[in-house]
């Protein structure tokens, strides 16, 4: 077989088995049992090395089943420590994860002095290894990653249920001791049979970083899976690529040489590039998003309290414009001047004040926006007082901390509960008079 | 078929409403209750020798309770008395040391599908990514079994189940979005989608606003005048004698239970309550004045 065809065929694979385990993983990531992955597989490592001891050979499946012996007395023991004596879930998964390897590194020394047998392949074991795995291995990881894919589309109901609250589904009736196992079986699989391609130290990454990408980008559980699934598949796929002799033979560049470095590693750093992408860029959750929300908010906020300054300032000569010395506007609010002057600039900018001879006046556009800003503030002031008691004095600070997040169905509804008070002149669009002394 | 029961459920509903000021209904079911039980008619809830330990530790003691159907049923005890230990035992979410619990005369396990559950609110984690309509529908996948989804006559049902708690606009929302009270109401939502004949609500009024509060009570009016049982664990003792028929006293071991009239009285709140004087003489005092609360 030719090198392109066998890394076509390890790409299948790691496809695969990079959209099942972001698939599970998300399950794993949404319980909070993403430890449970890293757990499993470097407790696989002296399954690995005892079946290789036993068998003298490098069977996938008798390794595999060495590995699952192995996590499963992990995972036991785990029970055993948090249910019968005084230590944590946490601090029972990093005894046994850290012992489980230690034991295999030790059992793997051994093993790599015997003389039958493959005893480097083992190696692989630890950081994966694309060229070393045979075509029949390859087709059984996918046969069980599809497997286990079934098993979740077809239990997604339950899984969903037992997720999101475990009690209301076993008073409902559901045997969620099964189910739990069923799902944490699953997740087991997946992590073994991902073993000879990621490594039992990055294993654990291949299934808590897709769910965790693609939990910035819905806010849906079905989309979240279907999201993971893809991320999980793309990390695999790409990451294979890279390490492969393909970009050499296809593009004439050799990215990294895949004899130094194994697919493991690179399939990871590929799905931590997506989970720092989404980190930073998704809408709405992303990092980046987040940020830029605040930020408007807090222009917004800044610009409304100095028009509602300048408004006030002018509010005794209305409807004349007066020209406002800049020290009187800093004389409204412990303001900065430099802040000051930046923000009347952009006012400026904006057509909402002119400059008269050093001095600020607001122009017709800007008194209608600064009139609208403090009828919004003074309405809100009057709810607050009349309605929920807060006395006059103390209104400005409170009704400052609110109004510019008022949306406008409820500005209506405060309008038509003070109108029908009596408390508003019938006006249309006027600015009611404050219920404190500026 | 779970359509229309659910019509016939609101339908009810709306009768209650309309012969809302009619109160002697309560005193009624609780009367023609008696008699019920001693014929044909099984309880709601039936309670033997219940003994449920953490670790070892016995947390509930010998708890014996018969419960009459079509009454509110308000939990009461101090904090560590086993309030939410009680429903959860009832609900085989801890195993019993001791002890057999019967639903309309027979064991839980044969009757979950008529069983209602509103867990405490801070017991799920409300950032999961389920919209309010996909959580409304979890309380009908007891009736859908394994395997099946949920279809449009499950929509419907979570629709209905959504405007009953007055949280219709909010079906596509993302939980995280909610406050408390909205949270409670769709918890709600979720036990009304069960279609139950009994109801165990573990705090649904702790941590909710006046209008909640004030909706929550009318639902579970409506539940009973539909001869649905609801139990309810409950913190606020000025509240009891206005919200429930019954009530249940507890402080590990099964103080006294009955008629909220004749058992929620100042000497029965003493043995509950035991040394805390300063609730127990708000209580007392307010047992006393017999004043409607509000």
């Amino acid at each position: 077989m030719t090198a392109p065809s066998i890394t076509m065929n390890v790409m299948l694979g790691t496809a695969l088995l990079g959209a099942t385990a972001g698939t599970i993983g998300t399950f794993a990531v949404l319980r909070r049992r993403a430890l449970v992955g890293d757990m499993l597989s470097h407790a696989a490592l002296p399954g690995v090395c005892i079946a290789f001891l036993i068998m003298q050979d490098r069977n996938f499946v008798g390794l595999s089943l060495g590995a699952l012996a192995t996590g499963l007395v992990g995972i036991l023991v785990i029970a055993i420590l948090t249910r019968w004596t005084r230590t944590k879930e946490d601090a029972a998964i990093g005894i046994v994860l850290s012992t489980w390897f230690g034991a295999g590194m030790v059992l793997l020394s051994v093993a790599q002095r015997q003389t039958t047998g493959y005893p480097a392949g083992l190696k692989s074991y630890l950081l994966g290894e694309a060229a070393g795995i045979g075509r029949g291995d390859v087709q059984l990881i996918a046969l069980v990653a599809l497997i286990c894919l079934a098993i979740v589309s077809v239990l997604y109901k339950e899984f969903k249920l037992l997720s999101f609250d475990v009690d209301f589904a076993t008073a409902q009736g559901w045997p969620t001791l099964v189910l739990d196992l069923v799902m944490m079986g699953t997740l087991a699989v997946v992590t073994i049979v991902g073993l000879p391609i990621c490594g039992v130290i990055l294993m654990a990454a291949l299934i808590i970083l897709p769910g965790a990408s693609a939990r910035f980008w819905t806010n849906r559980l079905g989309r979240l899976l279907v999201i993971a699934a893809i991320a999980g598949a793309a990390a695999g796929v790409i990451g294979t690529f890279l390490g492969s002799p393909l970009p050499k033979q296809l593009l004439g560049i050799e990215l990294f040489d895949n004899t130094k470095y194994p697919p493991g590693p690179l399939i990871v750093l590929t799905a931590a590039t997506f989970f720092l992408f989404s980190m930073l860029f998704a809408p709405q959750r992303g990092v980046l998003a987040t940020a830029a929300a605040e930020l408007q908010l807090r222009q917004r906020i800044a610009r409304e309290h100095l028009l509602r300054a300048l408004y006030e300032i002018s509010e005794p000569y209305l409807p004349e414009r007066p020209a406002v010395a800049e020290a009187q506007v800093l004389a409204q609010r412990s303001w900065r001047r430099w802040w000051v002057d930046w923000w009347l600039s952009r006012l400026r900018k904006r057509g909402l004040i002119e400059r008269v001879n050093g001095d600020v006046r607001l122009t017709p556009a800007g008194l209608g926006a600064a009139a609208e800003v403090t009828r919004t503030h003074r309405l809100w002031e009057m709810f607050l007082v009349e309605s929920a008691g807060i006395a006059a004095d103390h209104v400005d600070r409170d009704a400052d901390a609110v109004e510019h997040m008022l949306p406008k169905p409820l500005i209506r509804e405060l309008e038509e509960r003070l109108a029908a008070a009596g408390r508003l002149p019938m006006v249309p669009q006027s600015v009611p008079q404050s219920p404190h002394d500026l | 078929m779970r359509t229309l029961s659910v019509g016939r459920q609101s339908l009810l509903a709306a009768a209650s409403r309309m012969c809302h000021e009619e109160r002697p209904m309560i005193a009624q079911s609780q009367t023609s209750a008696q008699p019920a039980h001693a014929t044909s008619h099984p309880p709601a809830l039936e309670i033997h020798d219940m003994t449920v330990a953490y670790h070892r530790k016995p947390v509930l003691w010998d708890i014996d309770l018969t419960i009459p159907e079509g009454n509110l049923v308000g939990v009461v005890g101090p904090n560590g008395a086993g309030k939410t230990t009680l429903i959860k035992a009832v609900l085989g979410l801890v195993p019993l040391a001791s002890g057999k619990v019967e639903i309309y005369g027979r064991p839980y396990e044969d009757q979950r599908k008529i069983i209602g559950y509103v867990p405490q609110r801070e017991s799920v984690d409300w950032d999961f990514p389920v919209t309010v309509r996909d959580v409304v529908l979890m309380g009908t996948y007891g009736r859908l079994g394994w395997f099946r989804r949920p279809g449009h006559g499950e929509r419907e049902v979570a629709n209905r189940c959504l405007t009953q708690v007055g949280m219709r606009d909010f079906a596509n929302r993302q939980i995280r979005q909610l406050s408390g009270g909205q949270q409670q109401r769709v918890f709600l939502a979720r036990a009304l989608a069960q279609d139950a004949r009994v109801y165990f609500m573990d705090e649904p009024f702790s941590g909710v606003d006046a209008a909640t509060e004030a909706a929550i009570l009318e639902l579970l009016q409506e539940l009973r005048s539909a001869r649905r049982t609801v139990f309810v664990v409950h913190h606020d003792l000025q509240t009891v004698r206005g919200y429930f028929d019954y009530v249940i006293l507890l402080n590990m071991r099964l103080v006294a239970s009955g008629p909220t009239e004749t058992t929620f009285t100042p000497a029965n709140l003493h043995k509950t309550y035991g040394g805390r004087l300063t609730i127990l003489d708000e209580a007392a005092e307010a047992v006393r004045q017999r004043q409607p609360i509000r």
